[in-house]
């Protein structure tokens, strides 16, 4: 996607997952909430890779970081990673019936979540499983409302231009 | 599925794919490095956190709203009550400090006979927890204070009850605070009735923070409260942390099993103090050997 008219739409779904990202839930419901970020991530980076690829993942997951306030680079590395498996199998992903797809999907926020804990247990820092296991479960979950979301929004961007 | 056409023109791969994730891999490992090893790069986090604070801002807004429209609504019957518990609150509050004013006198009096320095009451300045979630790993709040404020790391956070956690980063116009309950916050407490000195660990549950290293024959039971020691330089001494609910005594270990409640509600407060320590408590000038 050569032109910029294109890129306003998906710059506003990145910042949207951003914010559900850091909006409060009951305690609860904490360890259960989806990776909006890398879900949304994984879509542009399936749909328009040229755009939407390891750098993108890179910038957005250093400003997670910093609004988390976890370790710098810690969400960028996991988010730089998932997405450039992505682009390598995007054409791939794109022919995949939905439960096909779901299932990588949930490959990948496995992926994600283990690079994660990775690096908590390189830093020392201890953080209990279901953190870890409750993301990528609601993540999968909601994986088919989210594409069917972000489908919308391209295929408006696409009809306009 | 309907591709992009530009993207779909040539679906050779994507140029230099692997140099850039290779790249932006190293850059990543480099940054977390000088993060977690050597704190170098506090510059930068402020300066992207400044960025991301518009964010925060609009997260939080619409709780804000909603807090605001409820205010608006109450009732004139609601707030009259309101206005009656809160006129028996404030007379209850002014009797306890009629005599709080006394013993902080009799307080100066009996340090003076002791020949310690005087304690100087701590500076406090209220803040809002924003409504934004902080680290998943670990208990954090995110306070509408920052640098610009005066507020700056290490500085201890209190709510009406008791203790709340201390700031970890002070940022430029937000900050983030550990809570007491997080796993890796450890807090210099004694038990007021006895004096009996001791650490209380967060541990990840809102409700108890554990006393790993309190001996078998120490004289704590259940129902005392801790308070702050000031031993650690972070806490000013004498605020409530905790109140201990279970003293399990196994013979053959040589620490008993204390765990304790905490007095604030960590995971309701929506405004908190923070404290601006002035002078070290007399209690710290060492004995000369």
């Amino acid at each position: 996607m050569s032109s910029g008219s294109g890129r306003l739409p998906v710059i506003v779904t990145i910042i949207l997952a951003i914010m559900l990202t850091v909006m409060p839930l009951p305690g609860w419901a904490e360890p259960f909430r989806p990776d909006w970020v890398a879900l949304t991530l994984i879509y542009w980076a399936m749909m328009l890779p040229r755009t939407w690829s390891v750098g993108t993942a890179w910038i957005i997951g250093i400003v997670i970081d910093v609004a988390q306030g976890t370790i710098l680079g810690q969400h960028a590395l996991a988010l730089c990673f998932i997405v450039f498996v992505t682009v390598r199998f995007h054409l791939l992903m794109r022919v995949f019936p939905m439960q096909q797809l779901t299932a990588t999907v949930f490959a990948i926020l496995t992926l994600y979540q283990f690079i994660l804990f990775w690096i908590n247990g390189v830093a020392g820092i201890e953080v209990a499983l279901v953190n870890y296991w409750g993301p990528v479960i609601t993540g999968t979950l909601f994986w088919p409302v989210v594409m069917t979301l972000l489908s919308g929004v391209r295929m408006r961007v696409q009809h306009s231009r | 599925m309907v591709a992009s056409r530009a993207d779909n023109s040539n679906p050779a791969r994507i140029p230099a794919l692997g140099v850039r994730l290779v790249a932006l891999l190293i850059l990543s490992i480099i940054l977390m490095v000088l993060d977690h090893r050597q704190n170098h790069l506090d510059t930068v986090r402020k300066a992207i956190g400044a960025a991301v604070y518009p964010l925060q801002v609009i997260v939080d807004a619409p709780f804000r709203l909603w807090a605001w429209v409820q205010e608006g609504t109450t009732s004139r019957n609601e707030l009259q009550l309101e206005l009656g518990r809160l006129k028996a609150e404030r007379l209850l509050t002014n009797a306890r400090l009629q005599r709080m004013t006394a013993l902080e006198a009799e307080n100066a009096r009996l340090r003076d006979l002791l020949d310690a320095r005087t304690q100087v009451r701590d500076e406090a300045r209220v803040a809002e927890i924003m409504a934004v979630d902080a680290n998943p790993y670990r208990h954090s709040i995110v306070l509408d204070i920052g640098q610009g404020e005066g507020a700056y790391d290490g500085q201890a956070i209190v709510d009406a009850a008791g203790v709340i956690g201390q700031i970890i980063e002070a940022g430029v116009a937000t900050s983030q605070a550990m809570l007491i309950s997080d796993p890796s916050h450890s807090l210099p407490v004694e038990v007021n009735r006895s004096g009996l000195r001791t650490i209380a660990n967060g541990t990840g549950d809102f409700g108890r923070l554990d006393l790993p290293f309190i001996t078998n024959n120490a004289d704590i039971r259940p129902g005392d409260l801790l308070v702050t020691s000031g031993l650690g330089g972070t806490f000013p001494a004498g605020y409530p942390v905790a109140i201990v609910e279970t003293v399990v005594r196994i013979p053959q270990e040589p620490f008993a099993d204390v765990t304790a409640r905490p007095a604030a509600l960590l995971d309701q407060v929506r405004e908190v103090m923070l404290i601006w320590k002035e002078e070290q408590p007399g209690e710290q000038e060492l004995p000369d050997e």
